[in-house]
């Protein structure tokens, strides 16, 4: 089935023209690979992520019901979409103006550079197409045996594990995974040969309770005895576990089915979530050489209007939030010109005279070479941290609102500079989402999970902490308790498999 | 061979249909009706389905922004649109309330699979035209955008040929203007069978905006279920209080009239509509009339089943009243149509309203029977 087709005739040759531009400029990247669609395919290919094949599940249907009717982002026709694999694909909307085309094949190799070059990446499978595709095949696989909808009910529930993810995670090479996974083995193969059972490892217990596995009863239920599991048997070591996805793959009451269901959609959240945690660096990066090389390459003169139109499309400000097309790629440029003239270290910041400051020029020239070591090293949260400076604040018009019950609308709140830094930071950090970890597994002593919201500043949305702990609670087979925040007083609420009940 | 993708939208299409039977009771007696969208199109609001996941709570979360204002100024505009979406799977953070579109007949199989409704049998011969051009057959003139290449041609090389200006060594055909031929349409006509909907509503003083809030969700979902079996239906309104007047859908659910009520006025309208543009052997004819069952007197309820029994409902496929209770109504109509005619009379359906909840039983009382 061929949707998208292979560059040819003109694009080819301007792909050939970008590509030698991005060269120049010092881009590195793997083989970038174009292929040209309509809007159709599109649509299939960002309501999955990018890939050409997924696991079957209607959320890539509902996705792709809201993009193929323009809903998901206004009334915009999606500019890019890039994979972050070797070689890296991109494609092209058959019905752009070729104006466009170039600058989402110039925008493309920004990207191309920063998921082959920034370090949150090394970790990636940059074979994630065939890894997708096989976890594609697997499920359906499980569908046949066990009918589509157990199936697609027990994902509906894994699914809310999906950001329960620890960050950490990422700079577990492959190599330490190795070792841990080969550690692992020989863990299991001398319990198999009957050694002693103190100290026996946490990879070990699993294996014994995967053996126990298939005695379980897999219905979804939740509410009915969980065969002879032996929860007793979990390290109770647990306190401080962010990866709670791969806790509850190794640890709670599945099938065999079920757990490698969780291990398919783990690796997969792991697999996006570097471009969770650097969407403002990668966009701003993207949007830097595309605007850089169209403007100082690239362009006719006739295509100058058209190109304005669209970037300045791309570069909307918002008052209801930060673009990060906008703000990553401000960024890149006010590092490079404070590292060309010299506008950082102790001199220039201890200078008080204003005029004297806006005309620092020490001639420095290293502002190139420094936005290439940033694109290398950070990720949003640190970029901002070190970057993000009051002038550029100010220049830049950013403030932070927050709603206002009397009026029941947001607000502009500060232009305060160290709020707004602490706000952005807030929002940025564990990218972007609540941090949930677990303090116990056996609550009570009764094998109940209990979960701890690291509360910084915002609650939680109850309605949705309800049913995420509903699905909590079908996998783990166990009552999942949570201490959290609300409204400024702390507060333990434990559900039990019937209903949500706040625990004095 | 389709994408597997779209074997997933089928998937979530059926979730939402599902949904929305589920809640289709919540849905109506909510007095929430889908939004129309274009013709044959509505969205329908979809909250709750995406994936649950610990996310933070909306209000107090506040955010940063950029742009003019001073501390105070409101943000919420329209949200930012010219970001260009970068497919990012898992990410469903900042979107809109989730709305779907559903076609005339997606609703109405929803909403028939959830009452069981009987599908109509209609009757009367068929009248409505309607055409369909398909392009099947060849003609002289036409637009460019019509013209038929290998025919002209063909006609070209025939004068040719016969005129002698061909040359079998140097091929070369050259059409004027009275070789040229076009696809030309061929129009069919069917006939479908066709419906009309009177609606009567009584707008005398004691009907308030909770009656009529029931009438008007009710009359939704009416139509759009007589729209899913014949190909088209119109709709005409009365409303009444001691005199009826024929008005436009606007108005029928605004007016409110102070005075008395004479029921017989509407029928006697209703009578008149029918007389002058259906004829009851090509149309199947609706009527309906929701009041609070309160008429001025016995004089006139009796003149009011005169008209039925001898001007509407020998000209309808069935007549519906629905009364809806209010706090000043007597509901006597209701007991007097009752006596006459029964409730389980093949022509004259009776339904009572009490409230907002009962709308979906009312439903299934009148179009239960598949008349």
């Amino acid at each position: 089935m061929n949707r998208t087709k292979a560059l040819s005739g003109e694009l080819l040759r301007l792909k050939e023209e970008i590509e030698q531009y991005a060269i120049n400029f010092g881009l590195t990247y793997y083989p970038v690979v174009f292929e040209v669609c309509n809007y159709d395919t599109i649509c299939i290919l960002a309501a999955q992520g990018g890939f050409p094949s997924r696991y079957p599940h209607w959320k890539f249907g509902m996705d792709y019901d809201q993009l193929s009717k323009g809903n998901t982002y206004g009334f915009q026709k999606i500019y890019e979409l890039v994979i972050n694999t070797d070689p890296c694909y991109a494609y092209l909307l058959s019905s752009n103006r070729i104006v466009d085309q170039k600058l989402v094949m110039a925008h493309v190799y920004g990207h191309a550079d920063f998921f082959k070059n920034n370090a949150w990446f090394r970790t990636t499978d940059k074979r994630m197409m065939d890894v997708m595709a096989n976890h594609g095949t697997k499920i359906r696989k499980y569908m046949n045996r066990h009918g589509q909808d157990k199936v697609e009910s027990f994902i509906d529930a894994a699914l809310s594990l999906e950001n329960l993810l620890d960050v950490n995670v990422l700079f577990e090479t492959a190599e330490v995974r190795r070792k841990r996974e080969e550690l692992e083995k020989t863990a299991v193969e001398e319990a198999l040969r009957g050694d002693d059972d103190d100290g026996r490892s946490t990879a070990l217990k699993s294996f014994m309770r995967s053996k126990k596995r298939n005695e379980f009863s897999d219905d979804l239920t939740g509410d009915e005895v969980v065969g002879d599991f032996d929860y007793k048997a979990i390290d109770e070591n647990v306190d401080g576990t962010r990866d709670i996805m791969k806790f509850l793959m190794q640890n709670a009451p599945l099938e065999d089915w079920q757990a490698d269901i969780i291990g398919c959609l783990r690796e997969e959240a792991y697999y996006f979530l570097p471009q969770r945690m650097t969407k403002i660096m990668n966009e701003g990066w993207a949007s830097y050489w595309h605007s850089k090389i169209m403007t100082e390459k690239a362009l006719k003169s006739s295509e100058i209007i058209d190109f304005a139109d669209v970037h300045s499309g791309v570069m909307a400000m918002s008052p209801k939030n930060i673009n990060p097309y906008k703000i990553g790629i401000e960024l890149f440029r006010d590092i490079e010109h404070r590292w060309d003239t010299g506008k950082f270290g102790k001199e220039y910041q201890d200078c008080t005279d204003m005029n004297k400051k806006h005309n620092w020029d020490k001639k420095l020239g290293l502002g190139r070479e420094k936005i290439f070591e940033v694109r290398k090293s950070h990720n949003d949260i640190t970029f901002l941290d070190e970057y993000f400076t009051e002038e550029f604040c100010d220049r830049q018009q950013i403030f932070t609102y927050k709603f206002n019950p009397r009026t029941g609308r947001n607000e502009i709140d500060s232009r305060e500079f160290k709020e707004i830094k602490e706000k952005l930071l807030n929002q940025l950090s564990n990218f972007g989402q609540p941090l949930i970890e677990i303090e116990s597994s056996n609550h009570n002593n009764r094998s109940e999970l209990l979960l701890r919201h690291v509360h910084r500043g915002v609650d939680l949305d109850m309605n949705f902490a309800t049913a995420t702990m509903r699905n909590i609670y079908l996998i783990w087979k166990r009552p999942v308790n949570i201490k959290t925040i609300v409204e400024e007083k702390e507060v333990f609420y434990s559900y039990d498999g019937n209903e949500l009940k706040e625990v004095k | 061979m389709d994408h597997p993708v779209k074997r997933d939208h089928a998937r979530f299409r059926k979730i939402v249909k599902g949904r929305i039977r589920e809640n289709l009771k919540k849905y109506v007696s909510g007095g929430e009706m889908p939004i129309p969208k274009g013709k044959e199109v509505f969205k329908v609001p979809m909250p709750q389905i995406e994936t649950p996941r610990f996310k933070f709570g909306g209000k107090q979360e506040g955010g940063t922004g950029q742009g003019d204002g001073q501390q105070g100024d409101p943000v919420d505009g329209q949200p930012g649109e010219g970001e260009p979406g970068q497919g990012e799977a898992g990410e469903g953070e900042g979107k809109k309330e989730l709305e779907v579109e559903l076609s005339i007949e997606e609703l109405a199989s929803i909403l028939g699979e959830e009452l069981e409704l009987p599908n109509i049998e209609p009757k009367g011969k068929k009248s409505m035209e309607s055409t369909t051009n398909k392009y099947t057959s060849i003609g002289t003139v036409g637009p460019n955008s019509l013209k038929h290449y290998k025919r002209s041609y063909r006609e070209a090389l025939k004068r040719q040929v016969a005129t002698g200006n061909y040359d079998f060594n140097n091929p070369v055909v050259v059409p004027i203007k009275s070789d040229m031929r076009y696809r030309a349409a061929n129009t069919t006509v069917t006939y479908e069978n066709s419906a009309v909907v009177i609606y009567m509503m009584d707008v005398s003083g004691s009907m308030g905006d909770e009656q009529k809030e029931i009438v008007r969700t009710e009359s939704f979902w009416i139509n759009l279920w007589l729209k899913s079996q014949y190909k088209d239906i119109e709709v005409r309104y009365i409303i009444h209080d001691a005199t009826a007047k024929e008005v436009d859908e606007d108005v029928f659910f605004r007016t409110r009239e102070s005075g008395g009520t004479l029921i017989s006025s509407a029928f006697k309208l209703c009578k008149e509509i029918i007389d002058a543009d259906y004829n009851s052997s090509e149309w199947n004819i609706y009527p309906f009339h929701f009041s609070d069952g309160d008429n001025w007197s016995t004089d006139d309820t009796k003149l009011c089943l005169d008209i039925l029994d001898n001007d509407i409902l020998p000209n309808s496929n069935v007549f519906c009243y629905g009364q809806v209770e209010s706090r000043y109504g007597s509901g006597q109509f209701y007991k007097d149509l009752d006596q006459k005619y029964g409730t389980d009379n093949d022509d004259v359906i009776l339904s009572k309203i009490k409230n907002k909840e009962a709308i979906l039983d009312s439903i299934k009382d009148f179009l239960g029977k598949g008349k």
